[in-house]
């Protein structure tokens, strides 16, 4: 690991500031992603700004029919909640299933969706519940978060506050982990109100997380099985590694479309 | 360097360190606690988990400066002097290693598992060790051993 500057901030507004001022830092939570990155030397920030001490962000709450999360909720907290196992509990068998024991009591939720890591599991739930993110400046719709791979709407001094997740008792989440790493090789999250059916794809696309918009328009025509089983993720764009070539991965897809919307109808 | 002040199996510890220090290195090379095990250095293994405000960490993926003002356990902080703790008896009754070099890190994560959970069975044991991999023994006796001590504890 390559000589860097740290340091540990008690607010948001410190952590803002140390951001301006020094362009190359990077914010530290859990580092579950960040460290391992630095110790290969992939990543070599002048400075770490570590904000698992602001208290104002490790939160959960219930508001207006929605779930909100402060950005340094570990996943082991949202994994145990009740209030989110009661309300949404999508969202906790996702939490549930992200790494391992060791990584869920450090990994976060705002560094997992800050990161926009293309087989992470929360982008997922953000696109498929049509989430929304507070930021120290704004509200940005998930639509709008993601952009591609490791790459979000975040401007370079804008640090996740929280993600506001409207309470959809119709939703999954169905995932193949990597059998090492438990990183999704395909995951998808289907969600159903009366007005609207969200499918969002992570793992496959070399772009990252994606809605399925086909699967939609299939679902909100027909919410039927036959409506899933008849969509295809076509094979282009789905990324090919060692693990699995495209076609495999968006087969993959599909057929946890296919688990997802049953576990929805159970 | 940054100061860093913690609590390590009960003893206080205040020692200036390299901001890009892991903790696992720390507390092996600087502290001399050999028991904690570096072994894939990916976050896979799991050899070098520890407690970390009664949380299981993996401490080669931790910053020795994170863990500041915090209250460590590690394997040598399970035993009460000559009496080992109710999952190391455990381990050694059932024969929970072959190696060994994995062991710290099981037992580590068993306690955490066993402290979370009141009721285990063979599956949640098999879950819950998700983070630990054992190149020896198929798990057989190591979740034998975790189940054991759990009705022990």
């Amino acid at each position: 690991m390559y000589q860097f500057n740290y340091k540990k901030v008690e607010t948001i507004e410190e952590a803002v500031n140390e951001l301006s001022a020094n362009p190359d830092s990077k914010i530290l939570a859990g580092g579950m992603t960040l460290i391992p990155t630095m110790k290969q030397r992939l990543a070599s920030p002048e400075q770490l700004i570590d904000i698992r001490n602001i208290k104002e962000l490790n939160f959960i709450k219930e508001e207006s029919n929605n779930i909100i999360i402060g950005s340094t909720t570990n996943h082991f907290t949202v994994a145990s909640s009740d209030l989110i196992k009661n309300k949404l509990s999508s969202l906790s068998r996702l939490a549930e299933g992200i790494g391992d024991p060791h990584v869920r009591n450090m990994g976060t939720i705002g560094g997992a969706i800050s990161n926009n890591d293309p087989t992470a599991d929360y982008p997922a739930a953000c696109l498929g519940l049509g989430a929304t993110i507070k930021t120290n400046k704004r509200e940005i719709s998930a639509d709008d978060f993601f952009i591609s791979l490791f790459e979000t709407a975040l401007a370079e001094d804008e640090i996740v506050v929280s993600i506001s997740f409207p309470i959809i008792s119709d939703s999954y989440y169905m995932k193949f982990p990597n059998p090492a790493s438990r990183y999704a090789m395909a995951g998808v999250f289907m969600s159903k109100n009366p007005s609207e059916v969200r499918v969002a794809v992570t793992g496959a696309s070399e772009n990252g997380v994606f809605r399925w918009t086909e699967m939609e328009s299939s679902l909100l025509n027909d919410w039927s099985k036959s409506s899933v089983e008849e969509v295809k993720l076509s094979p282009e764009g789905i990324m090919s590694d060692i693990h699995g070539n495209s076609e495999y991965r968006a087969n993959l897809a599909n057929i946890m479309a296919i688990r997802a919307f049953e576990c929805i109808n159970e | 360097m940054s100061l860093v002040e913690l609590e390590i199996n009960g003893k206080k510890i205040s020692q200036d360190v390299e901001e890009r220090q892991l903790l696992v290195h720390f507390i092996r090379d600087d502290l001399n606690l050999t028991g904690t095990h570096v072994g894939c250095d990916t976050s896979q293994c799991g050899a070098c988990v520890i407690h970390v405000d009664g949380k299981a960490v993996k401490s080669c993926s931790m910053l020795a400066v994170q863990a500041n003002d915090t209250k460590i356990t590690t394997i040598e902080g399970l035993a009460d002097g000559e009496s080992l703790h109710p999952v190391q008896e455990a381990f050694r009754e059932n024969h929970g290693l072959q190696c060994g070099f994995c062991t710290p890190g099981m037992i580590m994560a068993a306690v955490d598992i066993i402290n979370r959970n009141s009721i285990l069975d063979e599956k949640t044991v098999r879950e819950e060790l998700e983070g630990n991999l054992c190149r020896c023994t198929g798990y057989q006796n190591i979740v034998k051993s975790i189940l054991a001590a759990s009705e022990k504890m």
